[in-house]
């Protein structure tokens, strides 16, 4: 059983569900998740995974000294910053987003809430250089450090056969992307009662809630469970409603000049961090499609209960909010206005009391073992 | 901003960077050439506004038409005018045209109204032009004449059967492939007043005419019908290029007819025809269909949307925005003839929804 608390002081864990195949090692994929997608030109290796670790958990690619990808993503707290509503970078600047899992995000297939980034590899490379992240001016000092430090220098030759000189920082997010590739976290007592059979690893309420999610719920038509496996996303993008209330009344003025910067070559992943109201206009960021306003990726519900807050924007604070949100049509309070963007998929969806509490518990029975012991969400009223 | 960056701009709007790369550079100079000042305008069309009672609505039409308008007020550069292209009301009551009147008036361009029939067949277009004025009209904007239509008549011995049923007339109209719905016509007295209107247009003048019905006849089945369209035709044959926009078919269509071009409006509410599993039927498609890309049913209003309307160039080009999907470009190409090339082909299209 994977535990952070092993994890974090015995790193050699990692390699227990390792298993050696051609060409690399094949990640065993826990129950209820599908085979792991691994780039051709990126296969696991048992040292990249070493050194993608080391490199993840490293402050000194920041600006102070002080912040590392697992400021943000870190594994005792299922990949995230709870309960953090929006991540903190260097000097505790704060950024737009709230920090989503890495859990499982082998199976994400665009990175960053607005999908900026087209794969592991690619996201790795921006925090070190956001302001708002690890503040770096540029990506002159991580290559000088990993070609000089004597552990970079052994490990990057060992997983890519490179001299010192040779190492850029293609190889840095390949062995980072290589090391988040293999966190891997089902086995949830859904994935139990469900893949598995065990007919009392899932609580009546969770079933019933299982039942809600499935139906009158509408969840899953996004939050998809296949057959065989359940990734709980169909990485798309949907506006729900969630902070383009934010910017609704001066939305013109806003789109309008985004496109004029983005036409003039702006660096769309400093501004989305570091602009509030272009960061709420989501994918269209990206797309520049109306279609696309105010909609950001269907993030997975896997270990959803131990990692509040909830949203892009961390603006829900329990999974009471969540589902009272959803059964609204995409608002906090039923009597607020609704969106004019908000996508075609949600709408009221009138659940009684008892199916709401017992969605929560359904998605409360999303924990993987490794995180079975951290504190949940708050239940709300 | 610069007009380039507005040009920018207003094409990352519509298209793919694909379509737009295709698009010509040349834009402001050709049209100057031709007296035409470039501008856009934007088509809203069938939003189908339905009362349940009082003040509730069905929520789903109303969502789709309140998007169509928040997106339209986000266009830069912003339409010229906007034009809604008939069955604004489903039922055609008073208060389905109030309510649609009052989401309209969000609109921050002014709004030309074509009349369908939805909003004409309950009381013969009385409420809809207390409302929005004259059933049929033109107008002239920026080089371009501009005729508006009420292609949604029918023949008379037919109307008088119903004179006093005016709620069964509506129903008899309003059901698609229904046996008895009446062939729509623009009629006589309208075609009198097409050929007075035209005989003080120049030649070369760019000619847009909007109508509800296609001026075609397509499909009788679906009443995609307009029955003395060759009587129209041939009143607009003289002019060196006429642009046809209709509604009705909440379904994306492109024609050409000799110097005639024809582009269907999307609907605001919903896609047609219906998954066949839905209309629990087996539907018989028109020959030439290709599947419309409705992947998801989930998704209230998937495949539904609204265009706008490039008319700078010699080309005229749509752009239609759809909700859920990828938007769509139909640009006339060296031929003449419009063309979706992206969409046209195979590998384009997003396979269709089989089931509900």
């Amino acid at each position: 059983m994977w535990r952070p608390d092993l994890y974090l002081n015995r790193p050699s864990i990692l390699l227990a569900w390792l298993l050696s195949g051609a060409g690399g090692v094949c990640v065993a994929a826990p129950l209820g998740l599908p085979p792991v997608p691994v780039p051709a030109d990126n296969p696991i290796t048992e040292i990249k995974v070493a050194l993608g670790e080391k490199l993840f958990r490293d402050p000194r690619f920041s600006r102070t000294g002080a912040v590392s990808c697992s400021t943000c993503h870190e594994p005792a707290k299922a990949f995230t910053d709870s309960p953090l509503e929006t991540s903190e970078g260097v000097n505790h600047l704060s950024g737009t987003r709230n920090a989503p899992t890495l859990a499982n995000v082998a199976y994400f297939k665009q990175m960053f809430w607005d999908g900026r980034a087209r794969d592991l590899e690619d996201q790795s490379r921006h925090p070190f250089v956001n302001p708002v992240e690890m503040g770096l001016a540029d990506r002159a000092p991580i290559i000088a450090l990993v070609r000089t430090d004597p552990d970079y220098v052994r490990m990057f030759r060992e997983a890519f056969s490179k001299e010192p000189a040779e190492i850029g920082m293609q190889e840095i997010m390949k062995a980072i992307a290589t090391f988040e590739r293999t966190l891997l976290f089902g086995d949830s007592p859904f994935d139990r009662w469900y893949y598995s059979g065990e007919r009392g690893a899932l609580s009546e309420a969770a079933q019933r809630g299982f039942k809600v999610f499935m139906e009158d719920g509408r969840c899953q038509s996004c939050h998809t469970i296949e057959p065989a496996y359940a990734l709980f996303t169909d990485n798309r993008f949907h506006n729900i409603g969630v902070g383009i209330q934010r910017v609704e009344r001066d939305l013109s003025r806003i789109q309008s000049a985004w496109l004029t910067a983005r036409a003039r070559g702006i660096n769309v992943d400093k501004s989305v961090l570091s602009s509030g109201t272009s960061a709420e206009l989501g994918r269209f960021v990206i797309s520049e499609a109306l279609d696309d306003i105010g909609a950001f990726k269907t993030p997975t519900l896997r270990n959803v209960a131990v990692t509040p807050p909830y949203m892009h924007d961390g603006s829900l604070q329990t999974l009471r909010e969540v589902v009272d949100f959803y059964d609204h049509g995409g608002v906090p309070d039923a009597t607020d206005p609704v969106s004019d963007f908000v996508s075609g998929g949600i709408r009221p969806l009138h659940l009684t009391d008892e199916q709401l509490a017992d969605l929560v518990a359904f998605l409360e029975s999303l924990t993987s073992p490794a995180f079975a012991g951290l504190a949940t969400a708050t239940k709300g009223p | 901003m610069t007009i380039d960056s507005n040009r920018r701009a207003f094409l990352r709007h519509g298209t793919a960077a694909v379509a737009a790369a295709l698009l010509p550079v040349t834009l402001v100079d050709v049209a100057q050439a031709r007296g035409v000042e470039p501008f856009t305008f934007a088509v809203l069309s069938d939003a189908h506004l339905q009362q349940m009672r009082g003040a509730e609505f069905v929520r789903s039409w109303d969502r789709g038409l309140r998007r169509a308008i928040a997106e339209v007020n986000l266009l830069t550069p912003a339409p010229d005018f906007v034009v809604f292209g008939g069955d604004l009301a489903h039922a055609g009551r008073r208060d389905e045209l109030d309510h649609g009147a009052e989401l309209l008036s969000a609109l921050r361009a002014p709004v030309r109204h074509v009349v369908g029939e939805h909003d004409y067949y309950l009381d013969l277009g009385n409420a809809w032009s207390q409302l929005f004025g004259a059933q049929w009209y033109s107008f002239d904007h920026k080089g371009v004449h501009f005729i508006v239509l009420n292609s949604v008549l029918t023949d008379a011995a037919w109307m008088d059967a119903y004179s006093a049923r005016p709620r069964e007339r509506m129903e008899a109209v309003i059901g698609l492939g229904q046996a008895g719905a009446p062939a729509f016509q623009v009629g006589d007295a309208q075609r009198a007043w097409l050929a007075q209107d035209l005989r003080v247009v120049s030649k070369p003048t760019p000619i847009v005419v909007l109508s509800h019905a296609p001026l075609q006849r397509l499909y009788r089945g679906w009443n995609f019908w307009t029955e003395d369209s060759d009587a129209v035709h041939a009143l607009l044959r003289p002019f060196d290029r006429v642009t046809v926009i209709y509604g009705h078919v909440h379904q994306l269509q492109y024609s050409r007819v000799g110097n005639i071009t024809f582009f269907s409006a999307m609907s605001t509410a919903w896609p047609y025809p219906y998954p066949e599993s839905y209309a629990q039927a087996v539907d018989v498609l028109p020959t030439l269909s290709i599947p419309e890309n409705r992947a998801d049913p989930f998704f209230e209003r998937d495949g539904a949307g609204w265009q706008f309307i490039n008319l700078a160039s010699v080309k005229t080009e749509l752009y239609y925005n759809l909700y859920n999907n990828p938007a769509r470009s139909v640009i006339v190409n060296a031929h003449g003839d419009p063309e979706d090339t992206t969409y046209a082909a195979a590998a384009g299209r997003v396979p269709s929804q089989q089931h509900y």
